[in-house]
């Protein structure tokens, strides 16, 4: 039983969401699985770290962000070798590298509970998802309207246009697909969002509300582009809906930080026999007729880096995150991002009576492009101790963006940053590439994911992995039911 | 650190609290087998990974008001290669680390977990040493390759509950659970249900609050 397997069903290369959710239900459904990750980590991307880890990784500044003292590189502190001692330990940390939230009634959350793993975490409620209007000394941020009645008394709509939006959401939630007199007398096929925004008579600033904080567009191509109505519809319903259910946000989130969730995968996986392998290098991979057959590999031990055991085996497909086969896929942009420690709550939510009493200062803010003369959106994602991702009197708030080019990153998050006041240090991510897999798989029996895109949601992720398991196992992906059978056994 | 799950059940005064108790050690200490004995009360020689089982369950009646239940998590292999999720222990109420009596470097590794832990679980955690296989040195004692001496020296420096068992013999099993049982706060236990959103802003989720993403409805 300490030996490798001669072969596996699958190997699964990367513990990020994807692959880790891919594996878990595999494993669930019979396969056998090996799963390996180079890293000493869970999480590959989307891994939750301690401060150590961005010191050792990402330039840093402390304090006000726009002062002219140059970023520190990392290592280089010359007279204090160990920032991060300063902090309160380890344990206190789990700092996401991928800042997403998952949707309340999002896909996630429904594969997450149908596979049981709800049962092995605790979630809690963001506290606030924001807006801001205008930019500069005149922005002004505001909480997000999610009711035709909260839309008709919201500072966002101009007086002139509380009639209309309140009509425009009572639209939405009658919108029928197959209900021409729903319609509007659009075409939905052939018609745009921005011929419906007109037939309502709502203007720019309330579309940049609607398309970007509530359907959650990230740029303004759903506007203009034919067939987007039932795409905006259903995405303005699933943040209506998502937001009814716990009425502060649409957001929740898993307690000790994001990477619990591909962890709590992997366990689901081990359970049902799958192999797990961190520190662990392919060193060849093994292809017959232009199909994968295998790989070579190394584990090494994770203290003392010595080789610990070398190995080769079989398998008849492997799924991948697209680091382990960067020639078979392609950037197809880069993110930004701004870590942000703060002693202090962002200052949207200081003086919010409930955020205070419940001492849940989360929040998810939109910056639409159009607002700050962008074309991509500026989030910020700011979570509190309530979240566990950081100890009591310290705040996390991470400023990203799609990059527009050029290498003046504090310039392009520049918005986000001037919302999170001022941050006891700062990490500045290098940018992220966005990997899209050149080929479907069907060829070489390698499926690869696509990485972690610039949403402020794991709704594109959830698509990924039903697109994944459809390519690589020809049948649909269906959760529901997966649970029973996996509930606690024996006992009295 | 995650809050024992705990209810009022029965009659007045009575005490139900449920906690989440995690097994490490090194590969083949007898982590499983121990948690067989003491939830089944079976032992087999030649037992392969529980396949399946998310955990296990037992409770013990402390006294006639108390009754304590664990909920007792496996490693589910993935400590093999060194590669155990942390989110297996992170809120773990009480933890067994298990060595062979028969094998020196099995309480090493031990001592590391027992610092892991000290390092990234809750900072009230109740760890258990458990110097397993104690029937081997009962027919063989020289067999016994860490002195009982040396193992309870290191359990009281550390702060550690400690016992030589025998998932075999049933030796000792039960008496290391009571005293984990024991020595747990139930006072703390304040009345929470499992997945309540109650008093803390936490969300329930469930399934009719799942998926109704496209489907026909909407709360405008």
């Amino acid at each position: 039983m300490d030996g490798v397997a001669e072969e596996y069903d699958v190997v699964v290369l990367g513990t990020g969401l994807t692959e880790c959710v891919l594996s878990g239900i595999l494993s669930v459904k019979g396969k056998k699985v090996l799963h390996i990750d180079r890293n000493p980590q869970y999480g590959g991307e989307m891994s939750s770290v301690n401060l150590e880890y961005l010191f050792k990784k990402y330039e840093h500044k402390f304090g006000r962000i726009a002062s002219s003292t140059p970023w520190t590189k990392p290592g280089s502190d010359a007279s204090d070798t160990k920032p991060w001692e300063k902090f309160p330990p380890a344990r206190h940390w789990n700092i996401d590298l991928v800042p997403k939230l998952l949707m309340a009634c999002g896909e996630l959350t429904n594969i997450l509970f149908q596979t049981g793993i709800t049962e092995n975490h605790e979630f809690t409620q963001i506290a606030g998802s924001f807006v801001q209007v205008g930019q500069g000394s005149s922005a002004t941020v505001a909480k997000v309207p999610s009711t035709a009645t909260e839309a008709a008394t919201s500072s966002l709509v101009g007086l002139m246009e509380k009639y209309a939006a309140q009509s425009f959401m009572r639209w939405v939630g009658a919108f029928q697909e197959n209900d021409p007199a729903t319609h509007k007398g659009l075409n939905i096929q052939s018609a745009t969002m921005k011929e419906v925004f007109e037939k309502f008579g709502l203007k720019d600033s309330t579309r940049d509300f609607i398309g970007h904080s509530m359907a959650l567009h990230q740029d303004n191509a759903y506007l203009t582009q034919a067939g987007m109505i039932k795409d905006t519809v259903l995405r303005i319903r699933l943040y209506v809906n998502s937001m009814a259910q716990y009425g502060r946000s649409p957001y929740i989130y898993p307690e000790y930080g994001l990477a619990e969730l591909p962890q709590s995968y992997a366990r689901l996986s081990a359970i049902y026999g799958g192999t797990y392998m961190l520190n662990t290098n392919v060193d060849e991979f093994l292809w017959k007729d232009g199909k994968i057959s295998g790989i070579k590999a190394t584990m090494t031990d994770p203290i003392d880096k010595s080789e610990m055991l070398k190995f080769e085996t079989k398998c008849s497909m492997i799924l991948a995150d697209p680091t382990y086969f960067p020639d078979k896929a392609r950037p197809t942009r880069y993110l930004l991002r701004a870590i942000c420690i703060l002693n202090s709550p962002i200052p949207a939510l200081r003086t919010d009576k409930k955020c205070n009493e419940d001492k849940n200062f989360s929040l998810q803010l939109i910056i639409p492009q159009s607002q700050i003369g962008r074309k991509n959106d500026v989030y910020v994602a700011a979570l509190s101790p309530q979240q566990k991702v950081c100890p009591d009197g310290y705040y996390i708030a991470t400023v990203s963006t799609i990059s527009e080019g050029g290498s003046d990153y504090v310039n392009e998050l520049k918005s986000g940053l001037d919302q999170v006041g001022t941050p006891v240090v700062t990490f500045m991510v290098p940018p992220v590439p966005v990997y899209e897999p050149l080929e479907s798989g069907h060829q070489d029996k390698v499926f690869l994911s696509k990485s972690y895109d610039s949403t402020s949601h794991f709704e594109s992720t959830t698509d990924d992995i039903q697109d994944i398991y459809f390519r690589a196992t020809g049948e649909p992906l269906t959760v529901k039911g997966l649970r029973e059978g996996q509930l606690a056994v024996g006992g009295k | 650190m995650a809050a024992p799950r705990s209810q009022q059940a029965g009659r007045p005064g009575s005490r139900f609290a449920q906690f989440k108790l995690v097994l490490l050690g090194e590969s083949a200490v007898g982590k499983s087998s121990l948690v067989l004995r003491f939830v089944k009360d079976q032992f087999d020689d030649y037992r392969e990974s529980t396949i399946g089982a998310a955990f296990l369950t037992q409770t013990i009646p402390l006294d006639e008001n108390t009754t304590v239940k664990f909920e007792i998590w496996d490693t589910a292999g993935q400590e093999r290669y060194k590669s155990l999720a942390p989110m297996y222990y992170r809120n773990a109420n009480c933890a067994v680390v298990v060595y062979d009596i028969t094998q020196s470097s099995s309480l090493d590794k031990a001592k590391a977990w027992v610092k892991e832990l000290q390092r990234q679980a809750n900072e009230n955690i109740i760890i258990a040493l458990a110097g397993n296989k104690l029937d081997l040195v009962r027919d063989s004692p020289d067999k016994r390759a860490i002195s009982t001496a040396d193992a309870q020296q290191y359990a009281s420096e550390a702060g550690l509950l400690f016992f030589e068992t025998s998932a075999k013999t049933a030796d000792n099993v039960k008496e290391l659970f009571t005293a984990i049982a024991k020595k747990l706060p139930l006072d703390q236990a304040g009345p929470r249900n499992l997945r309540s959103a109650g008093s803390r802003p936490g969300v329930n989720l469930r399934p009719e609050s799942s998926s109704t993403q496209g489907a026909g409805g909407c709360q405008c």
